[in-house]
């Protein structure tokens, strides 16, 4: 199994948020957690990612066979889990081009291997910026400055092609997207899906899962998952609405 | 698609502490500890000076003895012993014609500091002062600036070659009753770089000096003067280190640019003096002036610093732009980590009509460190027109240090329009976590954040220096984040 999380208790400056949550994700699945806002989706892909300030105060993430609980997030990023944010953040003055360099020299050092060479990686930012539909130059384009909200995330899939991770989380990449920036985001997951990587998609709206078709589908609510199945669990979802979660719940 | 070399020089830089720390062993002629005026006579004769320069020393130290030491930057400075400090140290050996003639170690010494006194061997086509504690040791490509008209040399062969340039321009941008440390310039300067560029030439290579403090106990006094005569070019560079000692060092510095009608002169300085242990003992005390003035119509003149190093800076690159549409500009980022102190800024008065400034500081504070702006902007009542734009932003590491702003204002009519913008901010969370979330490790991740923030600034400096100043924001800020 690629992630197991088991009974995992996350607290934010003593608040509980996660109350227990479990999850097993092999390669080769895509799964999508779904569910309505505040029951804790996005402080379990941080928690997941390693961000500071969120306690595990119980439980364990097995990852590649090593419980990752405690490991500094850029360890966890070079070992292969990827998260697509929400929100990118922008670094005025830093070029796209410096800011992956930067990023898959770090992730090869990690590996033991020589950095790449200018060659290989502005061939390889070319063909990956090709995936998600980005034509115009974004070697020299700082991080997400000055980016419609659609580039950003057209950018995020783009770090996610150029970084091979095997473990992808996508938190609420489509929300804010028009239809064409979704299918070109859900094209670029597609491409890279293969039966060696994984991908957890959080969304609220079942839309994207026409594109994204994922193989289980979980309803999370506070803090937990309170019900899983297939694809068409997001279906009944979108027909009964969170107030039948709700239920589920108690 | 190009590489760019000024990107990625971050990923090169491994943990290192200051690299240019060692002390040169070389036989050094020393004179007594000690200020007064038989000690200003006897710099004025080992350096053979006519009369009437050893007048205007004697003059600035009778000034300089009016007056006591300013208080008002926002600077801790502990008294200063005047009588402690040696105000002449120099290497024993006469200023080389060839490369032959230089002493080895002195040659081994500027190897190591990445200076190359060999013609030969300089691919990058710089020209080269090299000074080391009161004297200058060895300038490159002589022959090439002469075919040009240009001079280019040390300020003491300034004197003896050409007394009346030197004459017609020494003090006449800072003059000795400027200010405390001046006047202390004035009186005991050693030597340091003087250019001349002749009406209508384009300098065709960059011009740099290098200074380097070796001997212990001693003070630093050098003066550059550069002169761009009408319609005339010259970019020019400086750098600077110093040997790692407990005890603190005294560099009290002066230089003065003119730029005269049509003429432009580009000045850049990678400042990386000692700046103390990360306890805040040793280190050199950076007391220097530097002001230019566009004296003539359409002249222009640029100031960009890079200042990494010094225990503490008190230094305000100004211009006066004395022409009509004329132009300034002042790009800086200075950056203070362990108790590192700087009040840094720049002057801008405007006195021709439709002149144009403009001010671009980014301060990084780091550690226990306190990093001021100090500006003026002034625009007298005859000087329509005027533009000035000025942005002073601050960064902040941690919550140990401080960073401050003291901008002034003083606009004397109706037509000139001045703006000014500030921000402060600090390498958030969100920045730090993103970058690690792709890999990046924090260290590397803030070296990364810095060199954005302080691009503007970067991008003005000519490549040798940006590359240089890249890998010294890395460096200083090393271990700034826990």
């Amino acid at each position: 199994m690629l992630l197991n999380i088991k009974n995992l208790h996350v607290s934010i400056g003593g608040k509980e948020i996660l109350k227990g949550f479990n999850l097993g994700v092999n390669e080769g699945e895509i799964h999508a957690i779904m569910g309505p806002n505040g029951t804790g989706k996005s402080t379990w892909a941080a928690a997941v990612t390693g961000r500071e300030g969120y306690e595990i105060t119980e439980g364990e993430i097995w990852y590649k066979g090593q419980n990752i609980v405690g490991m500094p997030p850029e360890e966890r990023a070079n070992l292969g889990i990827f998260l697509s944010f929400q929100y990118p953040v922008e670094i005025p003055g830093v070029s796209m081009q410096n800011f992956m360099r930067t990023a898959v020299n770090s992730k090869r050092e990690y590996q033991g291997l020589p950095p790449m060479s200018m060659i290989d990686f502005t061939k390889m930012m070319k063909q990956k910026q090709a995936m998600v539909e980005i034509t115009e130059k974004l070697q020299n384009r700082y991080v997400n400055v000055g980016f419609s909200g659609g580039e950003k995330k057209k950018n995020e899939i783009f770090q996610m092609a150029m970084l091979e991770p095997d473990l992808s989380i996508l938190d609420e990449t489509d929300s804010g997207l028009d239809i064409d920036a979704l299918r070109i985001v859900a094209n670029g997951v597609n491409q890279l899906h293969n039966e060696h990587n994984a991908f957890v998609v959080i969304t609220h709206y079942q839309r994207l899962l026409d594109y994204i078709v994922p193989d289980f589908v979980h309803v999370m609510y506070d803090g937990r998952i309170v019900k899983s199945g297939d694809k068409k669990l997001a279906l009944e979802l979108e027909e009964k609405g969170y107030e039948w979660v709700k239920e589920l719940n108690l | 698609m190009e590489s760019n070399p000024k990107e990625n020089i971050i990923e090169e830089v491994t943990n290192k502490d200051y690299e240019f720390g060692f002390v040169t062993d070389i036989e050094t002629d020393f004179i007594p500890k000690g200020l007064n005026e038989d000690i200003i006579r006897l710099i004025s004769k080992k350096k053979e000076e006519p009369d009437w320069l050893l007048d205007f020393r004697l003059k600035a130290f009778r000034h300089w003895q009016t007056l006591k030491m300013p208080t008002w930057a926002h600077l801790t400075i502990p008294p200063i012993d005047f009588q402690d400090i040696i105000y002449y140290a120099a290497p024993k050996q006469r200023k080389a014609k060839s490369l032959d003639e230089v002493d080895p170690e002195l040659l081994a010494t500027f190897d190591k500091l990445g200076i190359s006194l060999d013609e030969q061997k300089k691919l990058s086509g710089v020209a080269v002062d090299a000074v080391m504690d009161s004297t200058s040791v060895k300038t490159t490509f002589q022959e090439t600036l002469s075919k040009h008209g240009i001079i280019f040399m040390s300020f003491s062969e300034a004197v003896k070659q050409h007394p009346d340039l030197v004459k017609k321009y020494l003090g006449k941008v800072v003059p000795y009753t400027d200010n405390f440390f001046a006047a202390l310039n004035s009186a005991v300067f050693s030597d340091g770089s003087f250019c001349y560029v002749p009406k209508g030439v384009r300098c065709p290579i960059e011009l740099s000096t290098y200074f380097r403090i070796n001997a212990a106990n001693t003070g630093q006094f050098e003066r550059t003067l550069i002169v761009a005569d009408e319609g005339a070019y010259v970019s020019y560079m400086e750098g600077c280190t110093a040997p790692q000692r407990d005890e603190n060092q005294l560099h009290a510095a002066i230089v003065e640019i003119i730029s005269e009608k049509d003429a432009e002169v580009k000045y850049s300085t990678v400042q990386n003096w000692y700046p103390g242990d990360k306890d805040g003992k040793g280190g050199i005390y950076n007391f220097v002036t530097k002001r230019g003035i566009c004296r003539g119509d359409n002249a222009k003149i640029s100031w960009t610093q890079v200042e990494t190093g010094s225990a503490i800076t008190w230094k305000y690159p100004s211009c006066i732009l004395k022409g009509d549409n004329t132009v300034a500009e002042f790009y800086s980022v200075a950056v203070t980590n362990n108790y590192q102190q700087a009040d840094t800024g720049t002057k801008m008065i405007h006195i021709g009509k439709n002149s144009r400034s403009t001010i671009i500081s980014k301060g990084i504070s780091a550690g226990h460190s306190q990093n001021g702006y100090r500006g003026l902007v002034k625009v007298v009542p005859e000087a329509s027109n005027c533009r000035n734009f000025s942005q002073c932003d601050s960064l902040l590491l941690g919550d140990q240090c401080g960073a401050h702003t003291w901008p002034y204002v003083e606009c004397g009519n109706d037509s000139s329009i001045l703006e000014h913008e500030a921000t402060t901010s600090k390498i958030s969370e969100d920045q730090l976590f993103y970058c690690n979330q792709r890999g990046i490790p924090t260290e590397k991740a803030i070296g990364l954040i810095v060199n954005g923030y302080a691009k503007d600034v970067l991008n003005k400096l000519p490549m040798e220096f940006a590359v240089e100043a890249q890998k010294l924001l890395s460096i200083t800020l090393e271990g700034s984040v826990g």
